[in-house]
C-alpha cells in the first residue's frame, strides 16, 4: 500500500493498548487464579499457615527491587486487560453515551492504580 | 448525533438490554467479558493491601484480618471461578493467538492448548511452593 500525503492514515494508539491487554490476559490466565487462591482463600483460612503472608516476609520481599519489580506486574498488569474489556463491554450493553470519556475513565483508572502502586513500591524501597 | 444541530435522522437498530442472555453464545461471552470486573476488584485489594503494608506491621495485619471475614472469603471463591473461566477461554483462543508451523505443517491446536494447560499447572505449583516454603 502506498500512500500519498493527503491520504496519511491517523496513527492510533490502539496498538499501545491492544498490546497491555494481551500481556495482562496472559498474566492473569496464567497467575491469577492461583493467587486468589493463595491471598483470598488459603491463607486467611490458614488452610496455608498466615506465617506465609507475614509482615516481615511480605516486607521483605516488596523492599527487594526484583520483588517490587514482580508485585508492580502481578498487581497492575491485569487491570490494563481488564478495563480495556470493561471499556469494550459498555459498548455491548449499550452505553453509547460519552464513548471517549469511558476510554479516559477506563485507561485512566488502569494507570492511576498502576502509578499509586509504582509510587508506594519506590517509597518502601 | 453528535451535532445537536444537524436535521439528520440516522436510523438506530434497537438493541434490547438484554440480548445476550437469549442466546448461550452470548451469554458465554458477556460471562467471559465480565470476569474482568471480578478481577480488577481483586487487583485493586492486591493495591489496598500494599498500601497497608507500607503503614507497618499493624495496618499489614488489620488487611489480613480483612481477608477472613466471610464476605471477603466468599468474594474469592466466585472471584477463583470467574479467573479460572477466563483462564478456560484465554487458552482456548490460544491456538488462534500462536500459528505455529513446523516443517511445513500447521502444529495441531490441541497441542498448543495442552501445552499451555501444562504451563498453568506448574505455575500454579510453582506458587503454592514459593509461598509455602
Amino acid at each position: 500500500m502506498s500512500h500519498t500525503d493527503s491520504t496519511k492514515l491517523k496513527r492510533s494508539h490502539e496498538p499501545v493498548f491492544w498490546g497491555l491487554f494481551g500481556a495482562g490476559g496472559m498474566l492473569t490466565a496464567f497467575l491469577t487464579p492461583v493467587m486468589i487462591l493463595i491471598t483470598g482463600i488459603l491463607v486467611p483460612l490458614a488452610i496455608i499457615s498466615p506465617e506465609a503472608l507475614s509482615y516481615e516476609r511480605v516486607h521483605g520481599f516488596a523492599t527487594s527491587w526484583y520483588g517490587a519489580a514482580i508485585l508492580l506486574v502481578l498487581i497492575a498488569l491485569p487491570l490494563w486487560h481488564t478495563l480495556h474489556r470493561i471499556f469494550h463491554g459498555l459498548h455491548d450493553i449499550g452505553v453509547k453515551r460519552g464513548r471517549d470519556w469511558q476510554q479516559v475513565i477506563c485507561y485512566g483508572a488502569a494507570f492511576a492504580v498502576s502509578v499509586f502502586v509504582f509510587t508506594l513500591l519506590l517509597q518502601m524501597l | 448525533m453528535n451535532n445537536p444541530a444537524s436535521k439528520r435522522k440516522p436510523y438506530q437498530r434497537e438493541l434490547p438490554v438484554d440480548w445476550w442472555l437469549k442466546h448461550a453464545f452470548y451469554t458465554k461471552y458477556m460471562i467471559r467479558e465480565g470476569t474482568s470486573i471480578a478481577i480488577t476488584i481483586y487487583s485493586c485489594i492486591l493495591a489496598w493491601g500494599l498500601l497497608r503494608l507500607s503503614q507497618g506491621p499493624e495496618a499489614w495485619q488489620g488487611w489480613l484480618d480483612a481477608l477472613q471475614h466471610p464476605i471477603a472469603i466468599l468474594f474469592h471463591i466466585i472471584a477463583l471461578g470467574l479467573a479460572l473461566y477466563h483462564t478456560v477461554t484465554w487458552f482456548d483462543l490460544a491456538p488462534k493467538a500462536a500459528d505455529i508451523w513446523l516443517k511445513g505443517k500447521k502444529l495441531d491446536d490441541k497441542f498448543i492448548v495442552i501445552g499451555h494447560y501444562a504451563g498453568f499447572v506448574l505455575a500454579s505449583l510453582a506458587a503454592l511452593i514459593i509461598i509455602t516454603l
